[in-house]
């Protein structure tokens, strides 16, 4: 991707998330029964949805990876995830602040789109460790293409137990957040959630963009060493790009 | 190329003869299921469990016993070029998914043979949900075996081997484990045992089972390659 | 498989582990019932070289095909066809030598009685008949070379790819182990060795690698 067409992403990013929260804040009416306090909703679920379609977009990305062999497929799926991570911390960090605000606990377990979200959380967590248990680069991004995959094949199932145990077990106390939304509400929503998406996006360029760099900086250093043998040593758990 | 049921029982009866000899495994794994009980009982202090803790006991039991057989899938093949071998021979190469998934659900049938009655003899007051108690260690052991091949064929060429199979396979049985209690604490209520939802969570691990068995049966091949 | 001249047909192959070539630009043409020898340094790729002809790794460029099969394409095809013998026995420790033949024999789809005969048959050469029945735990570093050997050569190959195959075994040994895996009688072998002066005497090609992973001699 160009600078310029990074630029124009980004810019648009900005103006539609600020767009997006003064929507929601000045706009989108009060809660009737949470008051301001349910303003975090406009930032915790969309974090939560993005997060949550990255994760399975980089599984999709690992089936590519699989089905040609192609590297690049790897360093998509691997900052995929990786920004769902980070979106992940912020999702759980939003989450219990609107805990804390609207139940009075940092912490509520019968919230189970909270609960299972910290699951799927907890298990692509340790994507990093074992792609940085595994040497050899070809074989990396193999493996991690079958953490993907498993793991994204995973996410719904777990969202499905979870929410089963907490109806069967607890009959539902709090109704669903999204459940039915006055309109003006359900717009201010949408367009941070067309913010928070294109946020992902611009990040994930970015990220993409450096990873080529650092290739290209890497198969240099490489052709400058005369022997063949002197390349970089080590492990590495982020995937290099070849130039596209 | 070798028809796959001829390599499926040469690779079973290879993993069932070497654990008969050798005991490996198995013996570990009931050894610390039954020592685990003890923690919970001055843990808990209970000396009778019922429901849902009776449930959590034990779930949470057999789950750790697996781990320890689950972390040994594959030693052997790593440690003795059985890789080699097999990936040398003109074979389907999920066969060998298939054989090591058989042989885990044994071990995993055979500790449990063990492990359930002495549970019951510790802590249960009555024992008549034993029964219906069998269709519920099945699916998760089903769970545990297509699940339990897959992680360890992903950790076993890695460095950190020991340390990853319970890592990654901790949050993907949690489904399963919310399915297995689920059943499990009817069944194990004082007085007579009840099947409320019986039915629904053993929907839960079927489906469970069945998506990761294909998927494991689909990328196995993948973690063989060089 | 049709009837191919050359047995393994090399062209601009090379491997890379990570960022380091192991492997590099090697052409090379092993007509059918020859036996090449591979001599090299230590990390010079003879290893690799062989690992690739037995479909357990794969080219990062160029072709290779053996016994006519395109690698990797076709390498499913060409499984069953080829002996290796590599650094490792490939035995399970916890079997007996005769039960790892077994086993052997199974994954190569032969029947049992087939199986069994060429068992007997091959430990009587390599002198194991009597210890077969012992595990491989109990064995020493050259009886478990024995029984690699015959484990290699079990489903009769027509390919063999022998890295040092003389490692651990005696005098005695070496020699028995001429029957099953030696020169001649039309077998096909690619060799890997650390002595030149043997390997040129059995040898119809010698490929000389240096340490970057390069021919440097292609000699016949």
């Amino acid at each position: 991707m160009s600078g310029r067409n990074l630029k124009a992403l980004s810019t648009a990013t900005v103006v539609i998330l600020i767009i997006g929260f003064a929507l929601a804040i000045f706009w989108a009416p009060l809660d009737a029964d949470q008051g301001f306090k349910q303003k975090i909703f406009y930032l915790h679920v969309p974090l939560a949805i993005v997060a949550l379609i990255g994760f399975i977009a980089g599984g999709v990305e690992g089936f590519r990876q699989l089905r040609s062999g192609d590297r690049r497929h790897d360093a998509n799926s691997y900052v995929f995830i990786h920004l769902s991570i980070v979106f992940g911390v912020a999702v759980l960090v939003t989450g219990a602040i609107w805990a804390k605000a609207s139940w009075g606990h940092w912490w509520v377990w019968e919230e189970p789109t909270l609960v299972s979200f910290l699951i799927v959380f907890l298990l692509y967590c340790t994507y990093y460790p074992f792609r940085y248990a595994i040497e050899d680069r070809d074989r990396q991004a193999r493996y991690a293409s079958v953490f993907a995959i498993t793991a994204g094949a995973f996410v719904p199932l777990n969202f499905m137990a979870v929410r089963m145990a907490e109806s069967i077990i607890h009959p539902r106390v709090f109704a669903s957040a999204e459940g039915s939304l006055p309109g003006s509400m359900l717009f201010a929503f949408l367009v941070c959630l067309v913010g928070v998406g294109l946020l992902w996006l611009t990040l994930v360029k970015v990220e993409l963009a450096g990873k080529q760099a650092s290739g290209q900086v890497s198969r240099l250093r490489r052709a400058l060493s005369t022997d063949g043998q002197s390349g970089s040593v080590g492990g590495r758990i982020a995937p290099e790009m070849e130039a596209g | 190329m070798t028809p796959s049921r001829t390599a499926f029982a040469a690779l079973l009866g290879k993993d069932l003869r070497t654990e008969i000899r050798t005991m490996r495994s198995l013996p570990a794994m009931v050894l610390f299921a039954i020592t685990t009980f003890i923690i919970f009982r001055y843990g808990l202090d209970r000396t009778t469990l019922s429901g849902s803790l009776a449930g959590g006991v034990l779930w949470t039991t057999l789950l750790f016993a697996a781990i320890l057989g689950i972390n040994r899938v594959f030693v052997s093949e790593q440690e003795e070029g059985g890789f080699d071998a097999f990936r040398l021979a003109p074979v389907d190469r999920t066969v060998l998914f298939t054989a090591k998934a058989a042989a885990l659900f044994i071990y995993l049938s055979v500790l449990e043979l063990i492990v359930v009655p002495t549970f019951a003899v510790f802590f249960l007051p009555q024992w008549s949900g034993l029964l219906p108690l069998i269709l519920v260690l099945v699916g998760a052991n089903l769970g545990f075996a297509a699940l339990g091949t897959l992680i360890s064929s992903m950790a076993v060429n890695s460095r950190a081997r020991d340390l990853l199979v319970p890592l990654l396979l901790l949050p993907l049985v949690v489904p399963l484990m919310i399915a297995a209690t689920g059943a499990s604490a009817p069944l194990l209520e004082a007085g007579a045992p009840s099947y409320e939802e019986f039915g629904t969570w053993l929907l839960v691990m079927g489906l469970y089972d069945g998506i990761f068995c294909l998927v494991g049966y689909a990328v196995f091949e993948f973690l063989l390659e060089d | 498989m049709t009837e191919v001249e050359n047995a393994v047909v090399l062209r601009g192959l090379g491997r890379d582990y990570g960022d380091l070539p192991a492997l590099q630009d090697l052409d090379l043409d092993l007509p059918a019932g020859s036996s090449l020898v591979v001599l090299g340094p230590n990390g010079s790729g003879k290893s690799t070289l062989l690992r690739i002809l037995s479909t357990l790794l794969r080219p990062t460029r160029g072709e290779a095909t053996v016994l006519g099969y395109e690698l990797p394409k076709e390498s499913w095809k060409l499984r069953g066809q080829i002996g290796y013998l590599g650094h490792e026995p490939l035995l399970y420790q916890d079997l007996t030598g005769r039960e790892n033949l077994e086993l052997q024999g199974k994954l190569h789809g032969l029947s049992v009685e087939e199986a069994n005969h060429r068992i007997d048959m091959d430990l009587e050469v390599m002198e194991m008949s009597r210890r077969a029945d012992r595990r491989v735990n109990e064995y020493s570093a050259g009886m478990r070379q024995r029984i690699a050997i015959c484990r290699a050569v079990l489903h009769r190959p027509k390919l063999l790819l022998l890295d040092e195959p003389d490692s651990n075994l005696d005098p005695e040994g070496r020699e028995l182990a001429r029957s099953l895996i030696g020169p001649g009688e039309g077998r096909t072998r690619v060799l890997v060795s650390h002595e030149p002066e043997r390997a040129r005497a059995e040898a119809d090609a010698v490929l000389t690698l240096d340490r970057n992973g390069r021919a440097v001699e292609l000699a016949s």
